[in-house]
């Protein structure tokens, strides 16, 4: 997927503007903030679950490429293909040969936020493959061709109304408002290509290095006929995705779904593991697992490594008030909210993601409620530490900054200007003690009056000893 | 007890009122207070912009200014947290600053934590009287956890009563030079803010954090909204929350 986060601004713009955006947006909050609020106290341990999550996680990514050549030994071990991809390009050309080898002319895909990165759907097109997105969300954007505003929910951006009138339009169908009904008029689309399709593809939540497994949490059930049904199945994952145990992943299943969805365990868990044995009734014959690198590896050892931790739940764009009031497109990426503007800038390139690291108030909603710890503000500032290194910030930013520190840093001076500069903005406040503009400080007085400074400062006041 | 007071460069500059609220309510606990002379910004502004060599600069002065101090208070949880969470951090090279530092740091705290954990005066001078709504500004709440310390001082109140707003612990919008640079964000997180605050009715929105404060009292007065009150808790907890000095 392209990369277009340098529009950011003006995308705030449009999407503060969006009715129907905002609308949409305004349910996001108590659906998962109050769902996860309502089961997350199920945890008793919840701080201690969360340390033991992370230190998963860390202990995977310390010792990375133990754990990937274990997986792929025992993945192969047990029928399946392992293929390392570097780029989102390489994860499209590798499709497209499993394809041409099996001769897929359609495949039935769930959700992956790993094949959006690649554009994987219109690469299979391009190659002659017809793709049926069976997530109902997905499918839904993919009627719309729109991409998904969320990674969990990726279609949070729209109300029920435009579902409705898409349906109408994409289906030929008279339009309905109920959403069983929609759903079933989805569902009966939806069976015949699970039924008909060459080859399934799906994601991967964690990939299991002990038994070669690959694990889908999903809850429309859609994810088990995609990856049982097709006798050719393909999971696309990210590197960062595994874990040594299937232990490891019980502990990691009792965050993801409380952070994601509220839901204590999602419908269906499924844990996949090699090709169809004759003695099964069901399962792939052909089980290809692609891992895509892109950019992942480079944060190993550095100081963004604590990022790979991420579980994709969700938790912190759903409580963030940025992603709250713009919901995810704005960001420009795959990936929106908090983790987005992580991971947008180190893998697709800091210059091109100038906005992401900065437009957050490290209000630290994020932080509190991700599952595996990541301090995420923490991980922000430090992009804009580099976005400083690199020169990235305007000149008169830099030189803002730099002043004021000089200024702090001589308290005479400081004093002196200081002084000045409370008894100017006093005057420009006149009698209702209010600015209402101020050269170079439009952004605060577009929306809001500045109330106006008393005229002096402490210091001066109190060496005047009028507190007494 | 021999507390510095590091007053903060927003409210030395803009509400110079709050720092002698301060004073007021220590000396009310018992405390001798003193303000450094030389004391100006904690850096928090190009800390968090990603200028962390100010910052270095500006911690190495706060410790040299405070150090001596048995305790140093803020009234501010953010200016607090920068000392407290972060300072730390910014030393983090200089392991003989660094001990220093951490160990000024667990004698800094925020003003109403410092009030109900470590010095409580015995009544609280206050006279605001009606019902107020608290906003919890983030820093203090998730890098300080305070949010019982305002709500349990002001408890001591006789005539005040609390209104809870929803989300009183979102985000104002504020986020230091982020108000200026996303002025349109900014100003809807603040809009969203005001919403909930005239939903409580409140004669006044108190909160801990002069930046949140100004913020909020900007966004509710471009609203039209002249009546409601916008009080800094030290402010609303001793009575110097009429006019100047
Ligand atoms: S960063 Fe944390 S909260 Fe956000 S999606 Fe990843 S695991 Fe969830």
């Amino acid at each position: 997927m392209q990369n277009t986060s340098l529009q950011f601004k003006k995308q705030v713009t449009i999407k503060l503007a969006d009715v129907r955006l905002q609308d949409a947006l305004s349910r996001l909050q108590s659906r998962f903030v109050g769902g996860r609020a309502a089961v997350i106290s199920e945890i008793h341990d919840l701080e201690e679950t969360r340390i033991a999550a992370a230190a998963i996680r860390d202990h995977a990514l310390n010792n990375l490429d133990y754990w990937l050549q274990h997986f792929e030994q025992q993945a192969t071990a047990r029928g399946a293909i392992v293929h390392w991809a570097e780029t989102g390009d390489d994860v499209n050309r590798i499709v497209t040969e499993i394809a041409a080898l099996h001769n897929v002319k359609t495949a039935a895909k769930s959700k992956s936020m790993v094949s959006e990165e690649c554009g994987l759907n219109d690469a299979l097109e391009e190659a002659g493959v017809a793709v049926m997105e069976t997530d109902l969300g997905e499918y839904i954007l993919q009627l719309a061709h729109e991409a998904p505003s969320h990674i969990v929910a990726p279609v949070v951006h729209k109300n029920k109304e435009e579902i409705a009138d898409l349906f109408a339009e994409k289906h030929h169908t008279p339009r309905k408002t109920d959403i069983a009904e929609l759903c079933r008029e989805a569902r009966e689309i939806l069976r015949p290509a699970f039924l008909n399709a060459d080859m399934g593809i799906s994601g991967a939540n964690f990939l299991i290095a002990e038994t070669g497994s690959a694990l889908i949490v999903t809850n429309e059930g859609n994810g088990r006929l995609v990856t049982t049904l097709p006798r050719v199945h393909v999971a696309i994952t990210g590197i960062e995705k595994v874990v040594p145990t299937l232990e490891d992943v019980t502990t990691l299943l009792r965050l993801l779904p409380r952070s994601a969805t509220g839901q204590s365990i999602t419908n269906y868990v499924s844990v996949l593991t090699g090709t169809k044995k004759p003695e099964d009734h069901d399962g792939p014959e052909h089980f290809h697992i692609i891992l895509l690198d892109n950019g992942r590896s480079s944060l190993i050892g550095g100081d963004m490594q604590e990022m790979l931790r991420c579980i994709r739940c969700g938790a912190c764009m759903n409580h963030c008030p940025v992603y709250q009031n713009i919901g995810g497109h704005a960001y420009g990426w795959v990936y929106p909210g908090p983790m987005g503007s992580i991971l947008t800038p180190v893998l697709g390139g800091i210059e091109n993601s100038p906005d992401l690291p900065n437009a957050s108030t490290l209000c630290g909603a994020c932080a509190v409620v991700c599952p595996v710890k990541i301090p995420l503000p923490d991980l922000l500032r430090k992009l804009r530490e580099k976005q400083m290194q690199l020169g990235m910030k305007s000149r008169q930013e830099t030189f803002m900054l730099k002043a004021w520190a000089w200024l702090a840093l001589h308290p005479r001076l400081y004093a002196k200007a200081t002084a000045i500069g409370v008894r100017m903005l006093k005057l420009i406040g006149g009698n209702k003690k209010l600015i209402h503009t101020l050269p170079g400080a439009g952004g605060w007085t577009d929306g809001r009056d500045f109330p106006a400074p008393a005229g002096k400062t402490f210091r001066e006041l109190y060496q005047q000893g009028k507190h007494k | 007890m021999r507390v510095g007071l590091f007053v903060t460069c927003l409210v030395d500059a803009v509400r110079p009122r709050i720092g002698f609220a301060t004073i007021k309510l220590l000396e009310a606990a018992g405390c001798e207070v003193t303000v450094p002379a030389q004391q100006t910004c904690c850096g928090q502004p190009g800390y968090n912009a990603g200028d962390r060599k100010s910052a270095v600069a500006l911690a190495r002065k706060f410790l040299n200014e405070f150090e001596a101090f048995d305790y140093v208070v803020v009234p501010s949880g953010s200016c607090a947290g920068m000392i407290r969470v972060h300072y730390p951090d910014v030393l983090r090279d200089d392991p003989a600053l660094l001990a220093r530092i951490t160990a000024l740091g667990q004698r800094t705290y925020e003003l109403t934590d410092f009030l109900t954990h470590i010095a409580m005066p015995e009544n609280i001078p206050g006279k605001f009287k009606g019902t107020l709504t608290y906003h919890d500004s983030c820093s203090g709440l998730r890098e300080l956890n305070i949010y019982n310390q305002p709500r349990v001082l002001l408890a001591n109140m006789a005539d005040v009563k609390i209104s809870e707003m929803v989300e009183s612990t979102t985000c104002c919008g504020f986020g230091g030079t982020f108000s200026v640079k996303y002025g349109e964000l900014s100003t809807r997180m603040a809009d969203n803010k005001c919403r909930h605050i005239t939903d409580t009715h409140a004669s006044a929105i108190v909160g801990g954090d002069l930046g949140c404060l100004l913020n909020i009292e900007g966004r509710l007065r471009r609203n039209g909204d002249h009546t409601t009150r916008v009080l800094h808790i030290a402010e609303a907890l001793s009575g110097l929350d009429e006019e100047a000095p």
